[in-house]
């Protein structure tokens, strides 16, 4: 009798693990359904030989289900991606190392000037996001960067109620992070109290913490948390567009501007800026361009 | 008789096989460890590597100091051990001394079903109990912590003290405690004095089996532990050299991923510690058999 109720208890434990997963699952799986639904192109001629892209780390997620679809299209051509950083991508582009560059900040005037070409193929829109229960609506980035840095430690500093800032974020490596801190302007610079491995974790932790302030990609934000706006502007894809929401950032297909890519790469290129790869990149937490 | 003899051969082959199987994954997974531990702290130098107070994997002049992770594991599995042992050393008492062999017989399975319950169910009920109770209790503005960390672990290494702990005690020779009990010793004198040194040995196997478990752990810490590089301290996030590993690892390049193959085998190293230490308890557990 003992074993049949322990053993309930273990299955009831085992029903609330599933159910658990599947929450916080369908945010960081989107990327996944985001390129299972892609192949609406119409198959492409027989192109063969590789595509090599270079750069940004943050772009990994999209540039992962954008080249996913592609290959599954244009079965000989193999999309190849070394994620250096938005630097090493746009010299390895001089340098001629890769067909396409990527990156994640738009380029200086002196790269253009190095005979540099910018694309972007997407926006990367980062909400911010606080506890349903705060009372905090608005900051400015100002703001947002002291709370991140630790320079603001009380929400009473902001216009909350009297309670300890919780900064919640994520791993070091995360796409997600390194552009919440470089458009702040807070590079290395985050007092973190928790670091979640997951965008879907960093949501769970805000919502469940009243204290907590953190950050998530604008797809995955969802209705148990609080997106604040930033200097007056709401987080969404059309104030991401308009340009009118500040926490973003392009991602950018650096290539050069005298010399025509190859084929095989143009056709990837065409691929990612068309209007039949938006649903993939929406899918990969970013916000398309092409209309 | 011949296809008998044959048979014999063939199964000879394939115990063969698969004794040799275990042997070589753990060479396989030796060997590369160290190939591919060492070139990031061939990179970083070991005493900055294993000194150093800051970890910044992605920063513009990135430093590699594993020292916080070190620290955490050893507090965090020392704690654990500080609270799971006089508890489970207690219980393995309980079930092969005291308690009715009926309640015995019911707690014990309960013991075995604390072992078979996946890391990540621990983690979610410390997540999602543990932790805000932390929070409340101590008047904190979060409960992910060291301590968190501690309490969760301490609870996962209850049953391999319990279980190897209960079959050492129940080993001790009846005539022992008969002797101490008749020459006027109170039964829990008998226990503490007779009992227990005599099975000091495979009591001393189950802690340690309990201290692998508990720097093992990653799934369960890493939900409680908050992940913040920090030196340790009871009430802050911290990082332990397991969740180090699992949390960047995804979008990690370079020597970063290289560093954490790095931690990887200082775990590792740990870890054999760890195994020749309750090597040298089971042995001098048998010697003191005799």
């Amino acid at each position: 009798m003992k074993k049949i109720v322990s053993l309930g208890i273990v299955l009831s434990l085992a029903a609330a693990l599933l159910a658990g997963c599947g929450g916080t699952d369908s945010s960081s799986g989107g990327a996944a359904s985001g390129s299972a639904a892609a192949p609406t192109q119409a198959p492409a001629s027989a192109l063969s030989g590789s595509v090599g892209t270079n750069g940004s780390t943050s772009m990994e997620k999209v540039i992962g289900s954008l080249s996913e679809a592609f290959m599954s299209q244009n079965g000989d051509v193999k999309v190849t991606y070394d994620p250096t950083g938005s630097g090493t991508g746009i010299q390895a582009v001089v340098d001629g190392t890769t067909d396409i560059g990527l990156s994640s900040r738009a380029l200086k005037d002196e790269e253009k000037a190095n005979g540099l070409k910018e694309t972007i193929v997407a926006l990367d829109g980062i909400a911010i996001i606080v506890n349903k229960d705060n009372p905090v609506e608005d900051l400015t980035l100002e703001q947002i960067a002291g709370l991140a840095t630790g320079a603001i430690t009380n929400w009473s500093e902001v216009g909350g109620s009297d309670a300890e800032v919780v900064m919640e974020g994520r791993e070091a490596g995360s796409g997600t992070r390194d552009g919440f801190e470089s458009i702040v302007g807070v590079s290395d610079e985050c007092k973190y109290a928790n670091e979640s491995t997951s965008t879907g974790a960093v949501i769970a932790n805000v919502a469940s913490n009243p204290n907590a302030i953190g950050y998530a990609s604008l797809s995955a934000v969802d209705d148990t948390v609080k997106a604040i706006t930033v200097e007056g502007v709401a987080a969404s894809e059309e104030t991401v567009l308009d340009g009118s929401y500040k926490i973003q950032r392009p991602f950018v297909f650096v290539t050069k501007e005298a010399d025509a890519l190859s084929a095989e790469a143009q056709a990837f290129f065409d691929f990612a800026t068309g209007t039949a790869a938006n649903d993939i990149i929406t899918g990969a937490g970013a916000v398309p361009v092409a209309k | 008789m011949k296809a008998k003899k044959f048979v014999e051969k063939l199964m000879n082959a394939v115990f063969f096989f698969c004794g040799i199987l275990a042997v070589g994954c753990v060479l396989l997974i030796t060997v590369y460890m160290v190939a591919s531990g060492l070139p990031a702290i061939r990179e970083i130098g070991l005493g900055k590597f294993l000194f150093g107070q800051v970890w910044a994997s992605t920063a513009k002049e990135p430093r590699f100091g594993i020292l916080p992770f070190i620290l955490t594991s050893v507090y965090g599995t020392a704690g654990a051990t500080l609270l799971g042992v006089p508890v489970g050393l207690l219980t393995a008492v309980f079930l092969s001394k005291v308690a009715p062999k009926k309640l015995a017989d019911r707690v014990r399975p309960a013991v075995d079903l604390l072992a078979g319950i996946p890391s990540v169910v621990y983690g979610l009920i410390g997540v999602s109990v543990l932790v805000p109770f932390i929070a409340k209790v101590f008047g904190l503005p979060k409960g992910t912590s060291l301590l968190a960390a501690m309490l969760v672990l301490s609870v996962m290494i209850l049953p391999s003290i319990i279980s190897v702990s209960e079959t050492a005690l129940r080993a001790v020779p009846p005539e022992y405690e008969e002797a101490s009990l008749a020459l006027g010793a109170t039964p829990t004198e008998t226990i503490f004095k007779v009992s227990i040194p005599a099975a000091k040995s495979g009591i001393a196997a189950g802690v340690v089996l309990g201290i692998g478990r508990a720097i093992g752990e990653a799934m369960a810490v890493m939900m409680v532990a908050g992940n913040v590089a920090n030196m340790p301290a009871l009430f802050d996030s911290v990082t332990f050299l397991t969740t180090a590993i699992s949390k960047e690892m995804s979008y990690s390049s370079g020597l970063q991923r290289q560093a954490l193959f790095s931690i990887a085998l200082i775990l590792f190293l740990f870890i054999m510690v760890i195994n020749v230490v309750l090597n040298v308890a089971l042995k001098g557990g048998k010697k003191g058999e005799k």
